[in-house]
């Protein structure tokens, strides 16, 4: 049987498990994004005590290994969630593990982009009568969103890979599913190729849709020239 | 055309009283008092580093005072119980360096606050703000972003900014020190104007011309005070303090009349 045709017969079995990978990466990074982004404010713009926490939080995340903080939230949080009657499954407690480590890496992309934008914009906004959080609604987020876009991508790829560390918790993502069909056969080097070029297909693709979407949301003045640069000598 | 006298003393909108501020070792204002009536134009000098930025941003709170009062009518705006968010939306601010919102378009950015401080319909604050672009003569760029308009273009569209919010006064700070010669001439035309049309306008700025044509009265700072106020008239002919005819004679010759 040659490579392809061995290709085609397993890979109805992991495109099922590219779901799990998907749905998986979504969920986490979206957490993430969302944490990250109240870290980030709470770091530049919060009263001492909040930005001690949001850096210790980061501090921590960003400190240990994944894999722990994985095995932390797998094995250390469902017995006190179940003493208050709460019981979470593992794609749940993988998602949360994992998100929770992606807000701390996006927290300081955030920080970088808020904190780049000059003082005189949230002067102006605060002069015409904006409060503070409006002002970070309406000028500096989408001002830093745009900023942040390339740096952050770098997070979502990480994340989509990273995501095959849930295969620990028991989780069937691609990475898994690879593993299990290759120990039941003679090809393990063909099975793991088949799964890299599906993990790269998605990188690729994602990459490609950031960089639609920062073309997309591009204002005159405002961050990179994407690949419009003029080069210099 | 000379217009002041035919301006009748109107309320007091802004009072100063006694605002000090002080960064670190440096005392930047000792102790500044003034009152702004409707409808008067004043133009603050002095040297570089004597406070008159700080003293502008000391009234709409941007820098909080270390002491000192301010008024916006009746309402104390340094008082802690007052909404300063209420106070500022009162008072326009026109920056050195424009800062306009990088991310909108000149027509976005002045019916921003109209939207989202005084909760217009996007309708009316969009009519509003064509008004106000109209009234610096940029209706035409409505749709341009701030990188794509020259400096003095951004500083009218920074003016309809402050004037959509129908301030009770508007603080100039150094509105014409960024641009290129060629351009503070458009700036300083809408700010003629809206001075004759009865703003009261608190105004820091070396542009003698602009002082002479519409200033009830200039106010000389110096050492983080106010060392002499009153007609552009009077302090050029007949300055009280030495200090403050060097001073007017070296920016008249610097910046011309």
């Amino acid at each position: 049987m040659g490579f392809f045709e061995f290709a085609g017969e397993i890979l109805p079995t992991l495109l099922r498990a590219t779901v799990t990978t998907l749905q998986l990466t979504a969920g986490s990074i979206a957490l993430g994004f969302v944490a990250g982004i109240l870290l980030s404010l709470g770091r530049v713009y919060g009263p001492a005590p909040v930005r001690w926490l949001a850096g210790g939080y980061i501090a921590f995340f960003r400190g240990t290994p994944l894999l722990a903080q994985l095995l932390l939230v797998y094995f250390g949080l469902p017995p006190y969630l179940s003493m208050i009657g709460i019981r979470i499954p593992a794609m749940v407690a993988a998602i949360i593990g994992l998100g929770l480590n992606s807000a701390a890496y996006q927290a300081e992309y955030f920080r970088g982009a808020v904190q780049s934008i000059q003082s005189g914009q949230m002067q102006a906004a605060r002069s015409i009568g904006l409060s503070r959080l409006k002002a970070i609604r309406h000028v500096i987020l989408p001002q830093a969103l745009r900023l942040v876009i390339p740096a952050w991508s770098n997070e979502l790829i990480y994340t989509i890979k990273y995501s095959s560390l849930a295969y620990f918790v028991g989780i069937s993502e691609l990475t898994f599913a690879g593993k299990k069909i290759a120990l039941h056969t003679a090809n393990t080097f063909q099975v793991y190729l088949v799964v890299a070029a599906i993990y790269l297909v998605i990188v690729l693709g994602v990459s490609r849709l950031l960089f639609l979407l920062e073309d997309r949301v591009r204002v005159p003045g405002l961050g990179t020239g994407g690949t419009r640069f003029e080069r210099s000598r | 055309m000379d217009t002041r006298q035919h301006h009748n003393l109107g309320d007091v909108v802004l009072r100063v009283e006694g605002v000090h501020k002080t960064y670190g070792d440096n005392h930047v204002l000792r102790g500044v008092s003034l009152q702004m009536r409707r409808g008067e134009t004043k133009v603050v000098i002095g040297p570089s580093g004597t406070g008159k930025s700080t003293l502008l941003r000391c009234i709409n709170q941007l820098t909080v005072p270390d002491q000192g009062r301010v008024w916006l009518g009746d309402c104390e705006i340094t008082s802690r119980k007052e909404d300063i968010n209420c106070a500022r939306a009162q008072i326009g601010f026109v920056f050195q360096s424009f800062n306009l919102f990088t991310h909108l378009t000149a027509l976005h950015n002045v019916r921003i606050a109209p939207m989202k401080v005084s909760r217009m319909t996007k309708a009316e604050a969009t009519k509003l703000a064509m008004t106000e672009l109209e009234r610096v003569g940029l209706a035409d760029k409505a749709e341009a972003y701030p990188a794509e308009l020259s400096g003095g273009q951004q500083q009218r569209v920074s003016i309809a900014r402050a004037l959509a919010m129908s301030p009770k006064l508007i603080l100039f700070d150094e509105p014409t020190s960024a641009l290129d010669p060629e351009l503070i001439g458009e700036v300083l035309e809408v700010m003629v104007s809206l001075a004759k049309e009865g703003m009261t306008m608190l105004v820091v700025s070396h542009e003698m011309g602009f002082a002479r044509a519409v200033a009830d009265e200039i106010i000389f700072m110096e050492g983080g005070g106010i060392l002499e106020q009153g007609p552009p008239e009077q302090l050029f002919r007949n300055p009280e303090h030495a200090r403050t005819g060097e001073f007017l004679n070296k920016i008249t010759e610097l910046y011309g009349e």
